[in-house]
Order: C-alpha cells, then structure tokens, then sequence
C-alpha cells in the first residue's frame, strides 16, 4: 500500500519544484535585464528590501512568527556596516560581513527574550526591543543623530572591483541577494524548516514528538535577523548613508507590509512585494504624504480581497507553489 | 528621382544648421525642500515660486536657454534627500538643486553633487559647516549660516546683559553649528555658558527640557533650534511661566513665518538675526507683492528670497560659461562675478562658497507698533557685509588652503 501511496506525493513534489525553479530563472533573468532599462540605484534599493521581506517571511511565514521590530537589526546593521567601513577602513566584504554578523548577535539577544511569549506579546516585546535600540542609535555619538552617518565609502570589493561604479556595486548586490534567497529557500526546505513548518501548525504536537520547539524558535529568528542584517548592511554601501530611517518602527512595518502584500508564506511574494512597495515610494514620491495613504489602501485591499497576497493568489490559481 | 534626393539632402542641412543655430542651452534646477513638515512655511511651496519667478526675471529666452523646474520633498530626511538627488542627477538630467532647508538632509546632498560635480545653491540650510570644514568647490551658501546668527543675535544679547546661557539644542548638524558657534561668540565677548540639553528633531513637547532651563537659572535660554521646534518651545515656555520668571528666550533662527505663527503677543521683544526682510524697501515690498499673487497671507522668509536670488545668479553664470554641464566650471565663474541682484544688493561669492551680504538684527514688534499685517520687525542695528559672515581663515575650509 506505502509503495502504491508514494508516487503521486513524490510526483506532486517535484512539480511544484519546476514551477519554482521556472520562476527563478524568470526573476534572474529580469533582474540581470533590468538595470539596462531602469535605474541602477532603485533597483539596488528594491532588493536589499527584497532580501529583508524574504528574511521576515522566514520568521511569519514559516514559524508563524510575527515580529514587529525587524528595523532593529537592519537598521543597526547598517549603522555598523557604515562604521566600519567609513571609520575603521574596512574593504566592503568585511564590512557587509561585520554588519551582518552583528544582525546576528542582536538577533541572539532580541530572540532569546522574544520567543518566550507567541502571539501578540512577542510582537509587542520585539518593537519594545527595537524601540530601545532606535533610541540608542538617535543618541549614540557614533550614529551622528538625525545627521547618520554620511558619505560611507563603497570602496574596492576584494581590492579589485570598483565599487563606485553603478552596474558594479548592481553585480554585488544581486549576488548577494540571489545567494541570501537561495539559502532562504534551502533552509525552507530542509528538515530543520519541516519542524519550523510543523511548529506554526501546532506547537504543542511538536513538543509532544520531542521537539524543543524554543530552540527551533530561536534559531529561526537569528536566521531571520541575520539575513536583515545582510539587507541592511548592502543598503548603507548602495546609499552610502545609514540613518534613523533604518531603525525606525516604520520600517518594521513596511516589510509586513512588503510580505502581506506579495504573499506570506510563499517564496517569491516578499520579493514581489518588495519591489511593489519602493517603486510605490519612489514614483508616487511627487504626492508627498499622500503616499502613506495609498499604501494604507493598498493594505486593507489586500486583507480584505486578496488574502493570500499577489504571488499567493496567482500561485493558487495556477495550482502551483510560488 | 535624383532631384527629390538632393532636395531631401539640402532639406536636411538647412534644417540640422537652423536646430544648431538655435538649439539652446537646457538648464535644469530641483528645488529640493521640505514640503509638508516644520519647515515648509520658511521655504517648501514658497521656494518653488521663488524659482519661478527668478527664472522669468532672468528671461532664458534672450540668453538662449531653456530653464526647466522640478521639485521635490525630502520629508527631512537625509536618506530620502540623497536618493531623490541621486535620482535627479542620473535619471532626469539636473543640473543644480537649491534650497534645501535641514542641515543633514544638505550635508548628504552636497556629498552626491560634488560627486556628480553638479551644482547645489544652499539657501535653507545653516549650518556653518558646509561652507567651513565640509565645504564642497560645487556649492554656494547664499543666504545665512550658523556663524552669521549667533554672531548677530549672541553678540547683541551677551552686550546688554544676557551673560550666562543656557541652550536647548536640535539634535542634528544644524542645532550642534548653531550651538557652538553661539556659545563661542558668547564666550568671547564675556559670557558663560551654564549648560545644554539635546532635543530630537520636530519635538511636540519641550516640557522636559524646559525644566532643565528653568533650573539652570540662566538669564538667556538660547533656543538652537528651527521653525515649528522654535514655535513649541516658546509657546510651552510661556505656559510654563519661564518668560514672566525673568528668564528670556533667545530664538537664535526665527522667521518671519514663525513670528506670524506665534503672534506678536507671545514673539514681541524676540530679538533676531535675518539677512533679509519684506518691508525694508520698495523692491523689497514690490518683489513680495509678486510673490504673493500666488501665496496669498503669506510672508516670505530669507530662504526663499535667497532661492530667488541664487537662481539669478546661478543662471548669468551659465550664460556666461555656455554650458551647464561642468558643475564646478559654473560655480568658479558665480566665484568670479560679483554678485548683483535686486534683493541681496552687491556682494559676492567667496571661494569658501559663502554669499557675502549685510545681516539686520532685528527686534519683534508689540502688537501696538504694528500697523498692517507682516510689520513684524523693527530694525535695531545693521551688520556690515565684512563682518557678518565668518573670517575665511577661521573657516578650516580645504578650499581656502588650497587657494592660498
């Protein structure tokens, strides 16, 4: 009976890879095409937040997670990056590096008090977190205040490439981002994500199959703050400027925004959202505070008619995984 | 066959000749502003008709050029004023940005021009450092710094009494300059300066911070700070009863459009530095008259009559070097030319980058002595133009030691 069972799942598995594996190409080769066409600058700037919604998506759509302080670590990673690599001199590998890893630390920190408590105190306990934190870096000396930290030097990547280049410092950032999405996906897919997946079904279940479902918890979340902290630290290098912004509550709210928009739970809509949200941002900016407004629409639109969001709708209706 | 060729082929050079007799120079200019917060009443939409109007008064027409206008607002924010000019600079082919009132957001914008070696006509921004140890040979500081104000206002105060102070401060470029450079002016002439306390950025409540004031017992609480941030503090510290305690406010930066906000009642005997005011004279008068055909019960402030003024001059530069490509070629020659407008008067653009002009010190009226709406100021003393800007070698500019 098992062997007669197994075909059609392993079957169905494999289908839903090719549409995903369809859809990567598809991404790749836009993204490879599109700075040709549009401006360098706006897409670095879409994917560092596509990275950091992919990094979110991880936490909510995965572990069911939902963290409302994600500017913490993309925004204090950004701080650090620009630190290093304007004060202490470093090249920009080690200082993306540097500006991820202390995403990572953060996350520890932030993560093993958080995940304690599920629902909404664990979103009301990260923002409480991150809140402390913006008004560190308002008043820390090192973060320059409202001023942030200006003119952070792109500098030689490897000692080699010119960063300063526009379509270089492109080639740099998609790099990075395509490898970040991928390791997403990997970890997704990985026995580890099953157990994450098995934890947003039904945490008591996992525990009463002998999972120390705190400790999944708490790994996912240094993943997923690790991963903002890459976002953050590529975004101070392209804008070379890390500022208040960054840190702000209303950042951590845009990537839920970004994520809702382009499909929780779904590989590609954070992407998708992403993207939708800074081209919102940036060719409505003429509309002053009118955009904020519109993206308000955008989002009671989009819980009361397309719940799935963008990719997860489009997914549902092809009968595929996106 | 061979006839209609030829036609074609003189068709074509008659008509390429005429577009290059003709073709004019394009000139771009991003009024680049804060459009909807605390300070969209000192510059934001008044900027932009400031620009307009500098634009038609010059007549692009006569000179060959085509003058287009865009604008922009950066919502205070360095990261969004650096990525719209970053934008302006790549994409939409801009050749100068103007304005630009908070200090960060100009700091940010002035690394993106020098680096695009475009040009950036600073009026709304005053912090003495963009033309001090952050100056950039692609900038022009037109209207007033922070070295100016505190040497107008700090000097005038500490010499009648006020010799110990007390600041609350803007956290950012602009309050951190204005601080400082007042506190030294203070200093100097024999004044003391009892304390600082630090304030974020477009605060509602001062209550606080206030209360440090109070307690300092300071004679003068020198507000470092800027429009709707200078409103609140002085409109809380009433409430608060500080001004009837003795202590007296010193609003370092105060425009008009903060003292129209106040009233005269709560802003009367501010005393206030300003390189600019609407009823000095008849061009003056005449020129705000224009201005308000399309701001109608508004004031202008400096900042835009120096968006006014910087365009004017910005413009007779690319005239004269032919091209507006070479930001720094444009920015030697407004270097080289003295400057001559109706508003400014003469003066001219030191190699720093600063607009030298006279400054007024100027005293709010009571509402008794105003007699029409905007008869705000009286004029207590004029500051003379080679002393109201800072010494060039006080400046620690790069460029000045270069030039030596």
């Amino acid at each position: 009976m098992a062997a007669l069972a197994d075909p059609p799942l392993v079957e169905a598995r494999r289908d839903g890879e090719r549409s995903l594996w369809v859809a990567f190409v598809v991404m790749v080769a836009l993204l490879i095409a599109a700075p040709f066409v549009v401006y360098p600058v706006f897409l670095m700037q879409a994917l560092c937040f596509a990275l950091f919604a992919c990094a979110f998506n991880l936490l909510i759509g995965y572990v069911g997670l939902l963290s409302f302080g994600h500017a913490l670590f993309f925004g204090w990673a950004s701080y650090l990056c620009a630190h290093a690599a304007k004060v202490w001199g470093f090249p920009p590998e080690a200082a993306v590096l540097f500006g991820t890893l202390s995403g990572a630390v953060l996350g520890v920190v932030a993560g093993s008090i958080a995940i304690r408590r599920q629902g909404i105190y664990f979103a009301m306990i990260t923002l409480a977190l991150a809140q402390m934190m913006y008004f560190v870096a308002l008043r820390a000396p090192f973060t320059g205040g409202e001023d942030g930290i200006q003119d952070v030097p792109r500098g030689h990547l490897f000692g080699v490439f010119d960063l300063s280049h526009e379509k270089t410092m492109y080639v740099f950032v998609l790099v990075m981002v395509l490898a970040g999405f991928l390791f997403i996906y990997r970890i997704i897919n990985s026995p580890f994500g099953e157990v994450l997946k098995a934890i947003r079904e039904n945490e008591p279940r996992a525990i009463s199959l002998g999972y120390n479902t705190d400790r999944y918890k708490l790994c996912a979340f240094v993943l997923s703050a690790t991963l903002a902290g890459l976002a953050g630290a590529l975004k101070a290098l392209v804008f070379q400027l890390a500022s208040l912004t960054d840190v702000y509550w209303t950042m951590s709210g845009e990537v839920v925004l970004m994520t809702l928009v382009g499909g929780l739970g779904t590989v590609f809509g954070p992407v998708v959202g992403a993207f939708l949200i800074v081209a919102m941002e940036n060719y409505l900016a003429q509309f002053g505070q009118w955009v904020l407004v519109i993206q308000g629409v955008i989002f009671v639109a989009c819980v009361l008619v397309f719940r799935r969001g963008i990719v997860g709708e489009l997914a549902h209706a092809l009968g595929v995984k996106l | 066959m061979r006839l209609a060729g030829s036609l074609a082929f003189a068709l074509t050079v008659l008509l390429g000749t005429a577009a290059q007799a003709q073709s004019p120079i394009n000139v771009k200019i991003g009024v680049l502003s804060d459009m909807s917060s605390l300070y969209a009443d000192i510059s934001g939409p008044g900027s932009i008709t400031a620009a307009k109007m500098a634009v038609q008064d010059f007549n692009p027409a006569a000179h060959n050029m085509k003058v287009d206008i865009v604008s922009a607002d950066h919502q205070n924010k360095p990261d969004v004023g650096s990525s719209i000019a970053r934008q302006w600079f790549d994409v939409d082919h801009v050749d100068a940005i103007v304005d630009v009132p908070t200090s960060s957001v100009a700091l940010a914008v002035s690394d993106v021009t020098r680096e695009k070696n475009k040009v950036f006509l600073i009026s709304g921004a005053a912090s003495s450092d963009l033309t001090g140890p952050k100056c950039s040979p692609n900038s022009v500081h037109w209207t007033y710094d922070t070295w100016m104000l505190a040497n107008g206002t700090g000097k005038a105060l500490v010499k009648t009494g006020g010799d110990t102070w007390f600041f609350v401060t803007a956290d950012y470029a602009f309050g951190h300059a204005l601080e400082r450079d007042t506190a030294a002016v203070v200093t100097a002439n024999g004044g003391k300066v009892l304390g600082h306390v630090l304030v974020p950025l477009n605060n509602a409540d001062f209550s606080s911070f206030l209360l440090q004031a109070q307690q300092s017992h300071a004679k003068i609480i020198g507000l470092a700070n800027a429009g709707g941030d200078t409103d609140n503090a002085i409109k809380q510290g009433a409430e608060f009863g500080i001004t009837a305690g003795g202590q007296h406010f010193a609003g370092l930066l105060v425009f008009i459009s903060d003292v129209e906000a106040l009233g005269l009642k709560t802003a009367q005997g501010l005393v206030l530095t300003s390189t600019w005011y609407w009823d000095m004279n008849d061009t003056n008068r005449a020129w705000t008259k224009r201005w308000q055909a399309e701001r109608p019960g508004k004031f202008p402030s400096m900042v835009v009559a120096g968006v006014y003024s910087s365009i004017l001059h910005y413009l007779k530069a690319v005239a004269a070097v032919g091209s507006a490509a070479d930001g720094k070629a444009v920015v030697d020659k407004m270097k080289q030319m003295p400057t001559d407008d109706p508003l400014f008067g003469k003066g001219q653009v030191r190699v720093d980058g600063t607009v030298t002009h006279p400054a007024y010190l100027f005293e709010v009226k009571s509402p008794a002595e105003s007699k029409y709406p905007g008869d705000d100021f009286k004029l207590r003393s004029t500051i003379p133009a080679d002393e109201a800007f800072r010494p060039l070698k006080d400046d620690n500019c790069p460029l000045v030691s270069a030039a030596k």
